[in-house]
């Protein structure tokens, strides 16, 4: 007991250190404290002072379950002695979380905890309310990885960069700590009697004033308590604010369908795939499980062809078969014909054609002809920027071709409540400003007062809330106006459930208890409904037991363990689009258009969810920061990002700064300042500017808060998604920070075009076309030169045992960033910030290339992921003067970084420039936060030490002593086999699309050496002899003959000889 | 070097390469006060202030390598894909500059070319100093240079050889080789001259001092005999050295895959260069000390066109390891060496490249006129363009070479720091205060070897044992 008195006393003294607290927690007793002790003692710290009785009743009172706090200051001793008792514990009865809080050292060795090797527990992580299944991976007790659940519909074992940086969030020191009441530290006991009070109060008035306003919500148990509150108290309201939700979508549906549905797309099935300005494969909650579909789809023989239509290049145009390049309302009126041509809707009736240029009018055609070709196996999908009209075709397509009920299928919603989340904003700003909101939830990390639309001005209305409450990770803008805020538990510590893009539900289960103070959203509303203290575990149980088949234990069990409630997906709705639904549409399309034709050289903004930090809810999140964002390769900022032919015409160069202007409704004006990005492949006349940045500094208690430039000001709630923009040039410079052709964007794009001939040149990204490749399966071989096996002076490896391998296919690599942010949590790859990758320092030992192709207006765009490659003749091994870096007996190349002194020679001869150097001291060796956050395989590199790819041995070792483990009884001879499939890196296991492959290619069993005797197999820069392990599966391409007449066969032997030509000639 | 008007030259007093290598009317007495005298002289005011600048720039430089060893290679410029930046650039300056020495001290030796005897002492100070400056740069470049004896071979605990693949290992060899001969050579040639400084010296420390430096110097016939030999087996040592140290530090590139680097052309170019840059620091230095200490009797225009002579040859033989770069850049037919050689001229570093072609180029072509091979003005103006000139040629080979390689997405720029220009500054600082330091307590002119070569001592220096006769 002693002990666990001890770790009180820290666990408070540390609570009353914490920053940005105004008083300890009961200033008298301490004062009193201090006045007895007065004269010749002296008190050197709040510990010492805290070690009294009377302080110790205090905190048994104020926090009953103070013990299991995580205080940052813990030893190590005391934080292995927490994590197995509650690790232990949970084990042993099945991931449930215990009661028992009593700080023991093991006496006896728990089943299954093992320490060197972790546990997974499959859980699931929400983004924007959706839930994707996942493994948590975890070493004594802490989660330190995630992996996607294989069983789980949403991920199939993959996953994306947010939920692979998720777990940097959980030990992010910038989040809030304590609750606060008017900016000073406070207690939850506080917390629940005032809000007792508050509604007390207003129980005879049936909850008049109450409001609640929360992101989307999937969660049952939540959707449960709120009903029970709003039973309570009807007079309150549930509003819902999802700043980048689906609004348009959900408007379409309501007028196509006259209800809210959820769409889902299998793209396994679909043949043709016509994506009109959408990011189906990288964004939205299905967007995971559609890659692998697609990615399956695309390897088979008869692969799918992809269109996509759009104003800025998206991710799914970096592996489309065709890119037209089209301003917003150019890309409705595509829509509209295309809608008339398959017959979804009938001629506009207002005259004129939709479409007036050829080339458009071709495409129409064209892309119209396939789809009626595969009625019933394609998908068209539209992007939530298209206006509700144009999203109403787009269902009307899908039901003229027959697609609805094979390739797309409508269900139920998996939004609890679906409503309008503009109109619920709208209404809850105006009643607020009316002074007809006095209590006022903010549940779940949302914020308004940066995220709302900039006509709303909640920020001014909230202030006229008597009792607001602010539920959140982090501090931020909306929490300064509230009178409560309450630090949200991460979902890797709070008990919780939530439902994926299908509806099937997962049972969140925490890992870790909370380090901070954080409660749960359940846990917050559960004082609404009088149970303050009900902890999470509780709460959720309650709500499944009524609702789980069979024995509850049982089925309870089989829930957590296999992350998912068996058969829980949204029932599916029939539902066909109203008959003169897409008439009025392209009615309305057909005035739009001509209002945007009128105007001529007008450039429209677009605002999108930035691809790294979505919509500003992982600004704090600093891997999500410093991953380069898929198509402008941009770290640590958004940018206005324009066209090369828009820039010429205005006049504006690459990092310049601008005032932008958007004339709103009234007299309201808005302005911001901006910097500006060229980006090949922008439609003229069109910009591009991401949510998410340009937040208050210091928005989330860090010093970058204030990075990038903020889209909301800009953004109203009737023009959610583009607006008509005004540029005036500031002509200030402002530096952005990318990591591929840093500063290389001149204004003519001379650079950028260089580069991209270069890499044309030197066969970086090879690629042909389907048909070409069926003609003569050598195609993308005789691209390039490879020398003879043998042509080295030193001789050749022998790999009796095992040899590692990777293959990577571009042909469906989406560029989306999964497999970086996988590579830095696995291996503990440290962030260097903008400074740093300024000065070109960056550390991602994985990176993706993106490469433009053919005309800079209108180009193809690349995505070539390139970790080490692993070379059997490695430049870099010869030229390092003490061996740090050297072959190993299954084909790695080793990095040793004790023996590294940091001549970077190795760095300079590495013909990929995989290599990443500790320049300064970039891995935090010291805070507790970062050391629980580690990977314990994987050394924290020090300063003055090269560090790459390492194929991710440790995983490769764990795996091999598995493998011998398994072949205890046999003989021994040889490796021991490590069955196929056992064996993944961290690249390869997150990748939505499948589109990496690893294992032994001493084997043919495995899929890497499949891959690897394709005939699109090829090594990058082979003719260097290098010989590198990781290989790339050309692209390939399944253009539509309409739109691009097969070569003859004539042009094609002349490129062919023209390829022969420079091979020989390279080669004299 | 025999052009037409030789033979019209030689019969006339006035033409330079005419004026004796010692001015007339010294006697070895005369040599032997004129030389001391620099030493024993009291300190003038002048050496006070050059003193004292050179000696706040190695503050500078030690306050920049501080700061680098507290926080890292990172305060400097260097990044992916340019892994070497300054550091490297001044080291291969650096250990260019020092070939000069050794070239002078040893090959003209065995050359018996009798005008290096006023030169040679102060070039080989310079050559141990441009190494000492050269030898810091591959230690604090390191990420972790306090490991730095791993690259030496030694026994230890980790049973690790370094790997001798490596050029950098070579390196080590080769540059420490050199440290230790030229230290050799230089204190052996100086041991008679400490005799005659201990000799001449009046205060005891002094002559203890010397004394202690002169190692029982009695001047004996034995010990003349012994001297002679161990000097000229030195510099059979030394001589391979000038061509093989940077012959070695060219394979740091040449090993290398990076087009650019990767080019059989690089060792004799880059020995011409470091002959090249050396004797434009020669100059540097021998033009503002002969005026200083009125040793132009010594140091005479004869030595300054002999010197001006050796780096126009040298010049040219480095323009032509450029040209001859890029022809064999067209006639390979590699794509990758082609792009690299237009993207020297054409690319973002441009600028280096043409001043490179000016300065090391252009500008010393003027020296085929005898009017500024004889002028320590424009020999002086020549030189200090032409160390400039091998400077940025470093800089492109290292710099241009990295910045653009194989893979388009990994192309970057460079550009040093202030840290960057503080150590190469600061470096200069402790070159000059080294320098500074020699030319106060040393004799700058070999005085023994002055004395052999007084008109009327004897018509040739000879050496060997015959020249016991030297007077004490």
């Amino acid at each position: 007991m002693d002990s666990d008195h001890d770790v009180k006393g820290k666990c408070a003294a540390e609570a009353s250190r914490r920053p940005g607290e105004g008083a300890p927690l009961d200033l008298e007793t301490l004062r009193e404290g201090l006045r007895a002790k007065r004269g010749p003692e002296l008190w050197r710290s709040l510990d010492e002072l805290a070690a009294t009785p009377e302080f110790e009743d205090l905190l048994h009172r104020e926090f009953p379950r103070q013990a299991s706090e995580w205080p940052e200051g813990v030893s190590r001793r005391n934080f292995l002695q927490l994590a197995g008792a509650s690790l232990a514990l949970a084990g042993l009865t099945a991931c449930t979380k215990q009661p028992i809080e009593k700080i023991v050292p093991y006496v006896r060795q728990p089943e299954q905890v093992i320490p060197g090797r972790p546990l997974f527990f499959a859980t699931a992580l929400t983004h924007a309310g959706y839930a994707l299944g996942v493994l948590a991976e975890s070493h004594l007790g802490r989660p330190t990885k995630i992996e996607g659940n294989p069983d789980h519909p949403a991920s199939l074992g993959s996953t994306d960069a947010f939920r692979q940086a998720a777990i940097l969030s959980l030990y992010d020191p910038s989040r809030s700590q304590t609750l606060s009441r008017n900016g000073r530290t406070a207690t939850w006991s506080g917390f629940a009697s005032d809000v007792n009070g508050a509604l007390r109060a207003r129980q005879p008035l049936g909850g008049d004033g109450l409001r609640i306003l929360s992101g989307t919500v999937t969660s049952p148990t939540l959707e449960a308590q709120i009903k029970e509150i709003l039973a309570r108290f009807p007079k309150a309201h549930w509003h819902r604010w999802e700043p980048a939700g689906p609004h348009h979508e959900r408007a379409a549906q309501v007028r196509a369908f006259g209800r809210p549905v959820e769409v889902r797309y299998d793209l396994s099935k679909a043949d043709v795939v016509v994506a009109i300005d959408s990011e189906l494969l990288t964004q939205g909650p299905g967007s995971v499980r559609a890659s692998r579909d697609f990615g399956a789809k695309r390897r088979t023989p008869d692969m799918n062809r992809v269109y996509s239509v759009e104003s800025g290049p998206t991710s799914t145009a970096t592996v489309a078969d065709h890119r037209l390049q089209l301003p917003p309302a150019e890309i409705e009126a595509f829509l509209a014909a295309l809608a008339q041509a398959v017959g979804a809707a009938v001629s506009s009736g207002t005259g004129g054609e939709l479409v007036t240029d050829p080339h458009v009018k071709q495409w129409v055609d064209a892309v119209a002809e396939d789809l009626k070709a595969h009625r019933g196996a394609s998908v068209v999908a539209g992007g939530e920027q298209l206006s509700p009209a144009a999203l109403v075709l787009v269902h009307a397509i899908n039901g003229a071709l027959g697609n609805v009920g094979a390739t797309v299928t409508y269900t139920e919603p998996v939004e609890a409540d679906p409503v309008d989340h503009v109109a619920e904003l709208r209404n809850l700003t105006k009643d607020m400003a009316d002074g007809k909101v006095d209590m006022l939830l903010l549940l779940g990390g949302v914020n308004p007062v940066y995220t709302a639309p900039a006509d709303l001005d909640f920020a001014k209305a909230l202030q006229k809330v008597e009792l607001s409450i602010h539920h959140g990770l982090y501090e931020d803008e909306t929490s300064r106006y509230c009178r409560w805020h309450i630090p949200a538990a991460h979902e890797l510590e709070a008990w919780g459930d939530a439902r994926a893009y299908d509806g099937t539900v997962s049972v969140i289960q925490p890992l870790i208890e909370p380090l901070f103070e954080g409660k749960s959203e359940i846990e917050v509303l559960a004082t609404f409904n009088n149970r303050p203290d009900a902890a999470g575990y509780e709460l959720v149980q309650a709500y499944w037991k009524t609702r789980l088949t069979g024995s509850f234990d049982t089925a309870w069990r089989q829930v957590l363990h296999d992350g998912l409630v068996a058969n829980s997906q949204a029932a599916p709705v029939s539902v066909t689009v109203a008959g003169s639904a897409a008439q009025t549409a392209v009615t309305e399309i057909a005035a739009a258009v001509q209002q945007a034709r009128a105007r001529k050289d007008g450039v429209t903004l677009v605002f999108r969810p930035d691809p790294t930090i979505y919509d500003g809810r992982y600004a704090p999140n600093v891997w999500l920061q410093e991953l380069p964002k898929p198509l402008t390769k941009l770290t640590w900022d958004n940018a206005l990002v324009i066209g090369p032919k828009t820039a010429e015409r205005l006049g504006l160069r690459v990092e310049e700064t601008v005032e932008l202007t958007v004339a709103g409704r009234k007299d309201l004006t808005l302005k911001t300042s901006a910097a500006v990005w060229i980006l090949p492949g922008q439609a003229e006349n069109t910009a591009v500017l991401t949510l998410g940045y340009g937040r208050a500094e210091t928005a989330h208690g860090r010093e970058d808060g204030g990075a990038g430039f903020n889209a909301y000001a800009l953004r109203t709630s009737d023009a959610l998604w583009s607006a008509p923009v005004e540029i005036r040039r500031i002509g200030e410079r402002y530096p952005f920070a990318c990591t591929q052709n840093h500063h290389a964007l001149d204004p003519q794009g001379n650079e950028t075009k260089l580069a991209s001939e270069e890499a044309e040149q030197r066969h970086v990204v090879r690629q042909t076309t389907l048909a070409a490749l069926r003609k003569d399966p050598e195609v993308i071989r005789k691209q390039g030169e490879k020398p003879a096996a043998d042509e080295s002076l030193y001789p050749a490896w022998k790999y009796p045992g095992h040899a590692w391998g990777m293959a990577i296919d571009l042909n469906i690599c989406t560029g989306c960033n999964a497999c970086v942010a996988a590579c830095q949590a696995e291996n503990n790859i440290p962030v260097v910030g903008k400074e740093q990758v300024l000065a070109g320092r960056e550390m991602h030992w994985l990176r993706i290339d993106r490469y433009f192709q053919g005309d800079l207006d209108a180009p193809a765009i690349h995505h070539q992921p390139v970790p080490c490659m692993h070379c059997e003749n490695a430049p870099c091994e010869v030229v390092c003067p003490v061996q740090a870096t050297s072959h190993s007996d299954e084909g790695l190349n080793d990095m040793v970084y004790n023996r590294c002194v940091g001549t970077r020679y190795c760095s300079n001869n590495c013909p990929y420039k995989v290599r990443r150097f500790n320049f300064l001291r970039y891995s935090d060796r010291e805070s507790p936060l970062a050391a629980m956050l580690y990977n314990p395989d994987v050394t924290v590199r020090m300063r003055g030490v090269m560090e790459k790819c390492s194929y991710c041995v440790q995983r490769i070792e764990q795996a091999k002593i598995e493998a011998k483990v398994e072949d205890a009884g046999a003989p021994e001879a040889g490796p021991h086999k490590i069955p196929v499939g056992k064996l993944q890196t961290a690249c390869q296991q997150s990748c939505p699309t499948q589109a990496i492959v690893f294992g032994d290619i001493n084997d043919p069993q495995w899929e890497v050496s499949q891959w690897k005797a394709d005939s699109r197999n090829y090594g990058l820069l082979e003719e260097l002899n290098t010989r590198p392990r990781t290989t790339y599966l050309a692209k390939v391409r399944n253009p539509n003959p309409r739109l691009e007449p097969p070569s003859d066969s004539k042009s094609d032997s002349t490129s062919e000889l023209k390829s022969e030509m420079r091979t020989t000639h390279g080669h004299s | 070097m025999a052009t037409p008007d030789d033979g019209a030259a030689l019969q006339s007093p006035e033409k330079p390469y005419k004026v004796p290598i010692v001015a007339p009317g010294h006697t070895t007495a005369t040599v032997t006060d004129k030389i001391s005298a620099v030493v024993q002289s009291r300190t003038p005011r002048w050496w006070f202030i050059g003193f004292g600048i050179s000696f706040l720039l190695l503050m500078m430089f030690l306050n920049s390598v501080t700061w680098l060893l507290w926080k890292g290679v990172g305060i400097w410029g260097i990044n992916q894909p340019v892994g070497w930046g300054f550091a490297i650039i001044n080291f291969v300056w650096w250990i260019g500059i020092g070939h000069a020495g050794t070239l002078i001290s040893a090959i003209l030796l065995l050359l018996r070319q009798e005008w290096r005897t006023s030169i040679n002492r102060f070039a080989e100070a310079m050559t141990l100093f441009a190494v000492s400056c050269a030898g810091l740069y591959p230690l604090l470049h390191l990420g972790r240079p306090w490991l730095f004896y791993w690259l030496m071979p030694y026994p230890n605990t980790m049973g690790m050889w370094p790997n001798f693949r490596s050029p950098l290992v070579w390196d080590v060899f080769a540059v420490s080789t050199y440290a230790t001969v030229s230290l050799l050579f230089w204190y052996v040639g100086l041991v008679p001259d400490l005799a005659t400084l201990r000799d001449r010296s009046r205060h005891r420390f002094w002559q203890v001092v010397y004394g202690f430096g002169a190692m029982g110097w009695r001047g004996s016939a034995k010990h003349w005999h012994n001297y002679e030999t161990a000097y000229l087996l030195l510099a059979g040592l030394a001589t391979p050295l000038v061509l093989s140290v940077h012959t070695v530090v060219s394979f740091d590139f040449a090993i290398g895959i990076i087009p650019g680097w990767h080019a059989t052309i690089f060792p004799p170019y880059f020995v011409a260069g470091a002959i090249y840059a050396g004797f434009a620091m020669v100059l540097l230095l021998s033009i503002p000390l002969r005026v200083a200490f009125n040793l132009e009797d010594f140091i005479t225009l004869r030595h300054l066109q002999n010197m001006g002579k050796v780096m126009l040859a040298t010049g040219m033989i480095v323009f032509y390891g450029y040209m001859t770069e890029f022809f064999f850049a067209w006639y390979s037919g590699n794509h990758l060496e082609q792009f690299t050689s237009m993207n020297r001229i054409l690319g973002p570093y441009k600028w280096h490249w043409f001043g490179l072609m000016f300065c090391n180029g252009v500008a010393p072509q003027i020296l085929w006129m005898r009017r500024f091979r004889t002028s320590p003005f424009w020999l002086f103006v020549v030189s200090l363009i032409v160390s400039v000139g091998m400077w940025l040629e470093r800089f492109v080979i290292v710099v241009t070479s990295l910045h653009r390689d194989f893979l388009p997405s990994s192309w970057g720029m460079y550009a040093g720091t202030k840290w960057d220009w503080m150590t190469f500054i600061g470096s200069m600082g402790l070159f000059l205060t080294l320098f500074f330091l020699f030319i106060r307590f040393l004799p700058l002119i070999s005085i023994f070897e002055m004395r052999t070569i007084v008109p009327g001592t004897k018509g040739e220096p000879s050496r060997g044992s015959e020249m016991t006769e030297v007077p004490q």
